[in-house]
């Protein structure tokens, strides 16, 4: 019964054309952060992480600003932000102090990029911007943005299952796989990079101030449930995409719950929940070496 | 973010002129008088926390900051005492959860990010029960210094001198403990509930901050001011002194800026203190160059 009702549920959902390419869009791209997050996750690279999602507010508003398309800025500036930081990744962690003083200032930045963006027209749409660009706007995603954003997130997914392999030993012991060949280096700066196209790809989706709850609560849930990598990969995306579906769901249900809000609630809640009653002695994977 | 007086403001070469044409604006007094008070707060406070490596930890009592100020609104309470209440029971958690409290890296988790994110989302909802989605959740997040009212300043600066003499009261040992805590340790000073009272009155300056710049530039003043004076000089005192200096010049400044321009505070703000951040470097760098 309670089926029944849930089908037809989603298969009204699915005749609301604005539900449905938040669907098209959100799955994908939940599937992509579920993946990026884990390998964050493994390196304890949350925080660069972080880092990106200021760095996308700033490259988004900047594009506008310069009246560009926001996605252009928005991979433009976090690819480039995040092969950066992985490049400098290797000669020693950078200091917290000074990842502080120059993400503020990048946000900064970011402020006035949209106040330049919204004095420049007094149009709705114009003035809405910033609340977008950070909190997302996954019912306004338009046809064509909903299927560009889903075939990157695919074609980002594909990168990231062909480098699995390698990176996953880069992660887990460092040295030995720089000294069976493996380019350490070169794995960690696209990583970081993927992370970049990850953060820009969530921001049009969940936003750049919470898409940080897609890409570390999955992750730290499916870390909880199991130590074997590629089982821990698989149920980190599961659950994103898990969230991103019940979000939108709840937000359907609760129209004044905004759909951002909802996707990061649920995936916060299942992270809870992992952590009550996962297992408590897991092996944890062994980390070597310095993260970035 | 334009200035909402009637009059608009023209910046002439006259710099006292300038001076009497803000200050004839009550509110602009008042956005003075607050921007002091903040900055000496979060200068010495700031200074410890670079000190004690919690930036991290700083950031996150600043984010929760927004869901309390956004709730506050939404119950009709003023976002002031949202800002508080949220971020000291935060500092409390952080304190109490073990392992939470400790210092440095170990809060590079999934816990912590997923729990910043839960508390910037619940700010999103609360920002979007309330309706006013624009106006409201960009002052929050970045700061105004506009409507800044006698009341706000006496409640700032009633906190911040209850947070000081605190801070004045344990400064030394939390020296101590901050430089070496294994040694203090040994020689009787109480680290762990140094630790937790620190973290108390990191979040009483996180959330004033947060007044000024709003909860996601709070770094502006709690971090930059502190880690330029750190470059400059070793010596703690001369330190401090040089943060709070620092801390109110470039808050005052950006306020006269930020006055007279079409632009927001909280982009003078941060890109003035970051000058002085780089500068620092630079003289750091030029010095041991030179020797």
């Amino acid at each position: 019964m309670t089926a029944l009702v849930a089908a037809g549920g989603l298969a009204d959902l699915w005749a609301l054309p604005f539900m449905r390419y938040a669907l098209l869009a959100g799955i994908p791209v939940a599937v992509l952060a579920g993946l990026v997050g884990y390998f964050m996750v493994l390196r304890s690279q949350v925080f660069s992480g972080d880092a990106l999602s200021h760095v996308a507010f700033t490259g988004a508003l900047g594009a506008l600003a310069f009246g560009i398309d926001a996605r252009v800025g928005l991979f433009v500036a976090t690819i480039a932000v995040g092969a950066a930081l992985g490049m400098l990744g290797n000669r020693g962690r950078a200091d917290d102090v000074v990842i502080g003083a120059v993400f503020v200032w990048v946000l900064g930045l970011g402020v006035l990029a949209l106040s330049v963006y919204t004095a420049s027209s007094h149009s709705a749409t114009n003035a809405a911007a910033g609340a977008n660009v950070l909190f997302g706007s996954i019912f306004g995603l338009s046809p064509a943005k909903a299927t560009s954003a889903a075939l990157v997130a695919f074609a980002l997914i594909a990168v990231v299952l062909v480098i699995a392999r390698p990176l996953l030993f880069a992660s887990l012991d460092e040295a030995v796989a720089a000294a069976r060949g493996v380019p350490v280096r070169a794995l960690g700066v696209a990583l970081l990079a993927l992370v970049g196209a990850t953060a820009a790809e969530a921001t049009q989706v969940v936003g750049a101030l919470l898409l940080l709850g897609l890409l570390a609560a999955p992750a730290g849930a499916a870390q909880q449930l199991s130590s074997r990598p590629y089982v821990t990969m698989a149920l980190s995306s599961a659950f994103s995409a898990l969230s991103m579906v019940l979000g939108l769901l709840g937000s359907y249900l609760v129209p004044r719950m905004p759909p951002s809000f909802a996707i990061v609630a649920a995936a916060a809640t299942i992270y809870g929940l992992a952590v009550l009653f996962g297992r408590g002695l897991r092996k944890r994977p062994q980390r070597t070496g310095e993260p970035a | 973010m334009p200035t909402s007086s009637g009059l608009d403001p023209v910046l002439t070469w006259n710099l006292v002129d300038d001076m009497r044409q803000v200050l004839e604006f009550p509110f602009m007094v008042n956005a003075f008088r607050a921007g002091a008070i903040v900055a000496v707060l979060s200068g010495l406070i700031g200074w410890f926390m670079v000190l004690r490596r919690q930036s991290f930890a700083g950031h996150t009592l600043a984010v929760v900051g927004f869901p309390g100020a956004a709730g506050a609104v939404l119950v009709g309470v003023s976002a002031v005492y949202g800002l508080f209440a949220f971020a000291v029971v935060a500092a409390l958690v952080i304190a109490l959860v073990p392992g939470g409290g400790t210092r440095g890296y170990s809060e590079e988790s999934a816990v912590t990010g997923t729990v910043q994110a839960f508390a910037l989302a619940c700010g999103f909802l609360f920002v979007s029960l309330y309706g006013g989605i624009l106006s409201g959740s960009n002052a929050l997040l970045f700061g105004s210094f506009l409507g800044i009212t006698q009341a706000q300043v006496v409640v700032l600066l009633a906190a911040a001198a209850a947070a000081l003499l605190v801070l004045a009261a344990i400064a030394r040992p939390l020296l101590f403990a901050s430089i070496d805590p294994a040694v203090a340790a040994a020689r009787g000073v109480p680290v762990r509930a140094m630790s937790v009272v620190f973290l108390v009155l990191l979040a009483v300056a996180a959330a004033e901050v947060s007044q000024i710049t709003g909860t996601l530039l709070v770094f502006a003043l709690l971090v930059v001011p502190a880690a330029t004076a750190q470059l400059l000089t070793a010596r703690p005192g001369l330190s401090m002194v040089l943060t709070v200096v620092l801390g109110v010049s470039v808050t005052w400044l950006a306020l006269f800026v930020a006055y007279f321009s079409a632009y927001p505070l909280g982009f003078f703000l941060t890109t003035i203190a970051f000058a002085l951040y780089v500068g620092a470097v630079g003289a750091r760098r030029f010095r041991a160059v030179g020797r």
